[in-house]
């Protein structure tokens, strides 16, 4: 209940407070500014980056916005998401690997 | 007035702003454009081991246990020849305080970082090294930076890196997310000079030294326990100093018989800086993609001389497939007891089949293993790359082809390794070392320096020389 809760709040936030834990967006280099010294396909896209940190002023998600990094240092990019969660997970079951187990256990059993 | 920070002025400024962030002349070892004095490098600019081995007892850094794998040795018994099939032991250097043997690498850094005076430490790194450099600083109150290419250009990240980010972020580390390709090099230099943070590299001779106590302490387990030496250490090999500081750690602890095998998982074909190839790997470290170039051009870092030198002291090194990793992942975990991340268990494949060249009473030691977690593990990773459409199969590793499957094998019987050519990395090492430094004559003191770092003798590397038509 609690998680559900939490993610509404989260995906109707639209504006960040200052203070608030914030992701900003900025391009590092444009395409035609990259090394030459890359493959073609990395070379027709630009480099881009993402940082973390607290707002230090009030924004909405695409606009321009400055953050304090834990760093302490201060970037200016565009304010792609409040409050970020980690979405990663442990993944979903892995058929090929879910006999394995079973299989060495045997074979131990048998050696032995 | 502001710098300028384009690409080319900031490259331009590389030596001034690395020599600044390390705080090291590299120019008083410099011999000559090819040869330079490493061991007075390592000596001079590292730290001994008894002081390595005091900075990490006071950062909670070594000293893991060493684990006998007990089950996975009678599988490789029966699986070799009458009589075969040496005992495996691991180091599990999981039980780091950031979960891996990188924070035997980081806390010398970081130590030396904080002895000097900088207000903190960067990183530029996608793996372990980096919550390793995060967890050191956060030890001594340092700010730290970790810039990191996690993306390709649809904003999609491996999950092992995803979850790389968050372990840095979660020690109060700034994390500097990228896309593909090698600027994340211009983008740390613009961030040390920026900060004037001590640039934690993973190639200087503070990092290396911190590895050999690793070399050190596996040796003196191994003889307390069971009285010999080890036959074979096998080293998850990618950027090389993992290789190195375990190599010298072996040699100082006195086991000059004890052959030191690198183990990297397959990824040929799949270009490391390629927006479209990043993200067909399940593997973002420990794989052939670094491991080669690192081994046969070192000094294309971000220190002026790379002190991981592999070929320096590789016997062996060997290739195995990223099915067969996950399938001793989940071996591990499921008859051993360990649950351990995937990257870390490249050379514990790689030691299931060379431990079947060896005599039952031999012993092999697999250096290290990682924490695992969400995203790190073997059912985010298979799903990443079936939703990044690589086939997953069960079936046999020799149909692997990087960037296309992942073939889980069916029996552990098929757990094999590939030999790679060593004479040939050293040839291309020897190349590199003559173009690169657009060296026209090579004297005798290079010669010299160069059979050394390919753990050869000057014949050879004069043949090579005569083959590739330099003046000597």
């Amino acid at each position: 209940m609690c998680t559900q809760i939490y993610s509404e709040v989260i995906s109707v936030t639209k504006e960040c407070k200052e203070g608030d834990w914030v992701e900003i967006h900025y391009i590092v280099l444009e395409a035609r500014e990259r090394t030459g010294d890359i493959p073609e396909d990395t070379q027709k896209v630009p480099l881009e980056c993402w940082i973390k940190g607290w707002a230090v002023e009030e924004g909405s998600l695409g606009e321009k916005i400055t953050i304090k990094t834990p760093a302490h240092r201060h970037v200016e990019g565009t304010l792609t998401r409040i409050n970020p969660e980690y979405t990663h997970t442990f993944g979903p079951y892995a058929r090929e690997l879910s006999t394995i187990g079973e299989e060495l256990r045997k074979a131990l059993k048998e050696g032995n | 007035m502001a710098r300028d920070t384009s690409y080319d002025a900031v490259m331009e400024r590389r030596a001034e702003i690395m020599s600044k962030a390390l705080g090291l002349d590299y120019d008083e070892f410099v011999i000559s454009d090819i040869a330079f004095d490493y061991e007075g490098m390592m000596e001079r600019a590292g730290y001994s081991l008894e002081e390595v081995r005091k900075i990490q007892a006071e950062a909670g850094v070594g000293n893991t246990p060493l684990l006998e794998l007990r089950n996975i040795t009678d599988l490789v018994r029966q699986t070799s020849k009458k009589g075969y099939g040496a005992r495996i032991l691991v180091k599990d250097e999981a039980a780091n305080p950031s979960g891996s043997f990188k924070d035997r690498r980081a806390s010398v850094s970081i130590y030396h970082a904080k002895k000097l005076g900088y207000p903190g430490v960067l990183a530029a790194t996608s793996g372990n090294y980096g919550a390793a450099v995060a967890s050191q600083a956060a030890m001594k109150n340092l700010g730290c930076i970790i810039v990191q290419e996690v993306f390709d250009s649809r904003h999609v990240g491996q999950p092992e890196i995803i979850e790389k980010s968050r372990k840095c972020e979660a020690y109060g580390a700034e994390v500097v997310q990228l896309t593909v390709g090698p600027e994340l090099f211009y983008v740390s230099l613009i961030l040390l000079e920026e900060t004037g943070y001590f640039n934690a590299s993973l190639y200087s001779p503070f990092g290396i030294s911190g590895v050999e106590t690793l070399g050190y302490e596996l040796i003196e387990q191994v003889r307390s326990k069971y009285g010999k030496d080890p036959a074979y250490v096998v080293v998850t090999h990618a950027g090389g100093g993992n290789v190195t500081g375990t190599a010298r750690g072996v040699l100082k602890a006195g086991a000059k018989a004890t052959k030191i095998i690198g183990a990297s998982v397959d990824l040929s074909g799949l270009h490391m800086a390629s927006d479209n190839d990043f993200n067909k790997k399940s593997f973002t470290t420990g794989h052939t993609g670094f491991g080669v170039p690192f081994a046969t051009w070192p000094d294309r870092t971000d220190v002026p001389k790379n002190a991981a030198r592999p070929l320096r002291y590789l016997d062996r090194y060997v290739t195995v497939t990223q099915g067969e990793v996950f399938y001793v992942t989940e071996a591990l975990a499921q008859v051993e007891g360990l649950e351990r991340g995937p990257a870390g268990n490249t050379s514990l494949a790689a030691a299931i089949a060379l431990a079947r060249e060896l005599p039952e009473d031999e012993i092999v030691v697999v250096q290290e293993t990682e924490y695992t977690g969400a995203g790190k593990h073997p059912w985010a990773q298979l799903d990443f790359a079936k939703q990044n459409g690589i086939i997953v199969k069960r079936g046999d590793p020799k149909e692997n082809v990087p960037g296309k499957n992942i073939v889980i094998p069916e029996d552990f019987s098929q757990i094999s390794i590939t030999e790679m050519d060593l004479n040939r990395m050293r040839r291309s090492y020897i190349r590199n070392a003559v173009e690169r430094n657009k060296v026209e004559i090579v004297t005798e003191k290079d010669i010299q320096f160069l059979a050394e770092d390919t753990k050869t003798h000057a014949e050879f590397v004069i043949s090579i020389l005569r083959d590739l038509g330099v003046n000597l």
